[in-house]
């Protein structure tokens, strides 16, 4: 699974991407995070479920959404353009 | 018409296609720009830096468009958003709307800035003197969209 890291959270884990086995298994974004936050301290600290928001293919989409191999995952903060 | 781009827009060749699409049944054309102040979540900003998600960015901006035009009544619109490092009095932002009515052009153009600032995945990072500092979205935004939620048109 395709996973992309943006801004703040971008340079704080000095990762845009990455790729993640899921061995086709179902799972859901939040099970994708709590994966993630086990990899250090630091993800633990900088992946915040409280504060991120996620999309999924390209569209906002909560933590608790499913997703599969083939999805493209995204964290990122709130947003602040205009 | 949707554009991320890092270029500057021209606000009246933005205003010439909204005033053209229709010929005859445009009523009201309203153009919105947002633009860089040297004051935002820090004092002394030099410049901005725009960084944004590539694809969803332009989704997103098309599925707020959508809703607009199904909640009102109006002919075309132009949404451009610039991206990378912009500085103080750059343009940063341009929503344009026409309709034959200016309730609807003033409304759809107000709700599409109000959803573009609360789900179009852009983010700004501040740069002064000492460094580089990420906004913080607020609350005031997050409330000026709830609101398009509770009421009409």
């Amino acid at each position: 699974m395709k996973i992309l890291f943006f801004a703040s959270l971008r340079e704080q884990l000095a990762t845009a991407e990455l790729e993640l086995a899921t061995q086709n298994q179902a799972t859901t974004a939040r099970e994708v995070l709590h994966r993630l936050q086990e990899q250090g301290e630091l993800w633990q600290r900088t992946l915040d479920a409280s504060r991120l928001r996620v999309a999924i293919n390209q569209e906002l989409a909560q933590l608790d959404d499913p997703v599969s191999e083939h999805d493209e995952l995204a964290f990122f903060p709130p947003v602040t353009g205009g | 018409m949707i554009r991320i781009q890092e270029e500057d827009f021209d606000v009246s060749a933005s205003y010439t296609r909204l005033r053209n699409a229709q010929p005859g049944q445009t009523g009201a054309v309203c153009l919105f720009t947002g633009l860089v102040r040297d004051f935002g979540d820090q004092s002394d900003v030099e410049a901005i830096v725009l960084e944004h998600y590539p694809g969803m960015t332009e989704k997103s901006l098309a599925s707020i468009a959508e809703r607009a035009q199904q909640r009102w009544n109006i002919q075309a619109y132009e949404i451009i958003h610039r991206v990378g490092a912009l500085h103080v009095d750059d343009q940063i932002v341009l929503v344009g709307v026409s309709a034959s009515h200016r309730a609807d052009a003033f409304a759809a153009c107000e709700f599409i800035m109000d959803y573009l600032k609360t789900e179009a995945p852009l983010w700004k990072k501040e740069r002064h003197r000492d460094g580089e500092v990420w906004v913080e979205a607020k609350d005031s935004d997050a409330q000026r969209q709830q609101h398009w939620q509770k009421r009409g048109t």
